[in-house]
């Protein structure tokens, strides 16, 4: 009886199976198709920038371009650098980089620790103020800001962009942190408490260990962010010597203070070195980056 | 008895720690927030209120403030055609770009989301232009867009096609960035992408049995499970499009004849060229205004669309 049951099905199921495969076959080969003819004209500009970058400045102006660079020309990128003074940038930028670090890692931990776990008065309202901030344009906040730095005798210098970061240290970074305190239970702040730690031992020595994941993810957020900023770098810093990657390498491509003798040649070589530490960043810690932009993305 | 004293002291002397211990909380809670509340007064409370002010004022920054009342937005909306023109090339390209990054970047996410090989090497060739700083991007489309030179035009005359002067003609600069926008669609795509492995495969399942096709999966199970994610990206990329300025600051600085004039762009120039910080306070808030009011109306829009499965199961 179950011969009698069976014995047609095989034909059936493997022409289904058979059907199945081959469409699947084709659906796959589309998606190959378009993912890889996709991530080709995503890179075909990275590609661009990195071959123009090692061309002589006369093979730059050949119509059409070539790909591979004959000869690879090497120096641009010392006298591309030698056109600015880079490594003072870049140590602007790795000082700013670090001061909002500290100040945004310390205090939002801080601030996103009083929401997440102790009690007070009107910690509802507060904390939905502090969401509020996150409505508010940069570019609100920033003439009054300007002025008193400017009564501060701040300006041209890293202080505008890096004391605010240790107030508080904006109110995104704030919920990601809060949101993830939130998950941590509770009983091990009593089990602390009960061997007589006290608050600041708490937060110190169990929420923040507890908390590297998150702690991490902001502090790739910052990098990336400080790394990137333009509009803050160009409104209060001046002076070369005070200067960020960003703002001198846009202000030199505007022939700014330099003479504009800079071929693209060396523009690329430029763009490419500025690219390069977010880049690497993003590489070594990808799985945390893609998973910090998700949790903000989803769980936000 | 002895038990029930010992309790009953119990209690009693909790209860009254309690209310210390509580007293003790709040101050150290007040501790830990006071740095939040110092910069919540000191770089948002108050300069919002002095930016209001401000833009009831003139202030070319070397004297002081002089009131004028609502003169600077007098001036805007009837005095200054560049107010117009930016906020006409702001328009053009948030409307543009919104939707567009919404269906390529959950097009792409859609298509990664078919359980292909090599998952992790695709997502990172579409997120790494999110990451490389926007300075070295622009200076990158301004060579790939070089009118004579440049990589597009090479390659339009390559099929025989005599391509456009893109960042240097007037009808052609505001599309070239919209394009370039495109580009860097990755941020977006990685967050859909999260929300659709996020659908349970139970509900495909019983859709299936149910009789449903791919199609009706999709409009059925997939659109519905990530629309507060859609929602989100929406917002985020409307409002930072609203906000433009590394991009056109490196690439055009507003023209050709501002035709690439972004807001924030106008802003800067009133206050940091001309500065007219009265000015550019009165259009920093007129941008405030914008973005909140396309915010709410966008969410309230949205209420009826988007599915959260929480409020539904509670």
């Amino acid at each position: 009886m179950t011969q009698a049951l069976t014995k047609p099905q095989p034909t059936l199921i493997s022409q289904l199976w058979q059907n199945r495969r081959t469409r699947d076959f084709w659906f796959k080969l589309i998606i190959y198709a378009l993912l890889l003819g996709l991530g080709f004209v995503f890179m075909v500009p990275f590609l661009f920038m990195l071959s123009s970058s090692l061309k002589d400045p006369q093979e730059v102006w050949k119509v059409p371009p070539s790909w591979i660079p004959n000869p690879v020309f090497w120096q641009n990128y010392p006298y591309a650098l030698a056109q600015m003074p880079f490594f003072g940038y870049f140590r602007n930028t790795v000082l700013l980089v670090l001061g909002v670090e500290i100040g945004r890692l310390l205090t939002a931990s801080m601030t996103a620790y009083a929401f997440a776990r102790l009690r007070f008065r009107w910690r509802g309202p507060l904390f939905i103020l502090v969401l509020s901030t996150m409505m508010i344009p940069y570019q609100v906040t920033l003439i009054p800001q300007y002025l008193i730095f400017k009564e501060l005798r701040w300006l041209n210098s890293l202080l505008p962009l890096i004391v605010p970061a240790f107030f508080g240290g904006g109110a995104f970074y704030v919920f990601l942190l809060r949101q993830f305190f939130m998950t941590i239970p509770l009983d091990y702040d009593d089990a602390a408490r009960i061997d007589g730690a006290n608050y600041l031992a708490i937060f110190l020595r169990i929420i923040l260990p507890l908390s590297m994941p998150v702690l991490g993810t902001v502090a790739i957020f910052t990098f990336m962010e400080q790394w990137n900023d333009l509009l803050g770098p160009l409104i209060y810093l001046n002076t070369a010597d005070k200067q960020t990657l960003s703002i001198g390498i846009a202000m030199w491509s505007k022939g700014g203070a330099y003479p504009a003798v800079h071929f693209f040649s060396h523009t690329m070589a430029i763009a490419l070195l500025m690219s390069l530490p977010p880049v690497v960043i993003f590489f070594v810690f990808q799985r945390h980056f893609i998973q910090g932009v998700v949790i903000s993305g989803v769980k936000g | 008895m002895a038990t029930a004293n010992a309790t009953a002291n119990g209690v009693i002397s909790k209860r009254t720690g309690s209310v210390s211990l509580r007293q003790h909380e709040e101050r150290v809670a007040f501790l830990f927030l006071l740095p939040w509340l110092i910069g919540f007064l000191a770089f948002t409370a108050f300069p919002i209120v002095a930016s209001l002010f401000l833009s009831l004022t003139e202030y070319p920054i070397l004297h002081s403030p002089e009131f004028v009342g609502l003169r600077n937005y007098a001036q805007m909306v009837a005095g200054d055609p560049l107010f117009w023109q930016s906020l006409k090339v702001t328009t053009i390209y948030t409307v543009a770009i919104v939707p567009l990054q919404l269906v390529t970047a959950y097009a792409l996410a859609i298509l990664l989301n078919q359980t292909v090989h090599g998952l992790s090497v695709f997502r990172t060739v579409f997120f790494l232009p999110a990451v490389t700083p926007a300075v070295a991007t622009a200076l990158m489309w301004m060579w790939v867009f070089h009118p004579e030179i440049g990589l597009a035009n090479s390659a339009l005359a390559g099929i025989g096609i005599e391509g456009p002067k893109w960042l240097a003609s007037t009808e052609w600069a505001l599309p070239t960035f919209i394009i370039i926008s495109l580009w860097g669609i990755g941020g977006g795509m990685v967050i859909y992408l999260a929300g659709l492995q996020s659908v349970p495969t139970s509900l495909y399942e019983a859709a299936e049995l149910d009789g449903a096709g791919a199609w009706s999966r999709f409009i059925h199970v997939t659109l519905p499970m990530t629309s507060p994610v859609i929602l989100f990206v929406t917002v985020t990329s409307m409002i930072g499009s609203f906000q433009v300025f590394t991009a056109a600051f490196v690439m055009t600085d507003g023209g050709p004849v501002n035709a690439t004039l972004f807001f924030v762009l106008h802003l800067y120039n009133h206050g940091w060229r001309f500065l007219q910080m009265g000015y550019a306070s009165a259009l920093a808030w007129v941008l405030f205004v914008i973005i909140l009011a396309l915010t709410l109306l966008l969410l309230r829009l949205s209420g009826r669309l988007v599915y959260y499965e929480a409020e539904e199961r509670s």
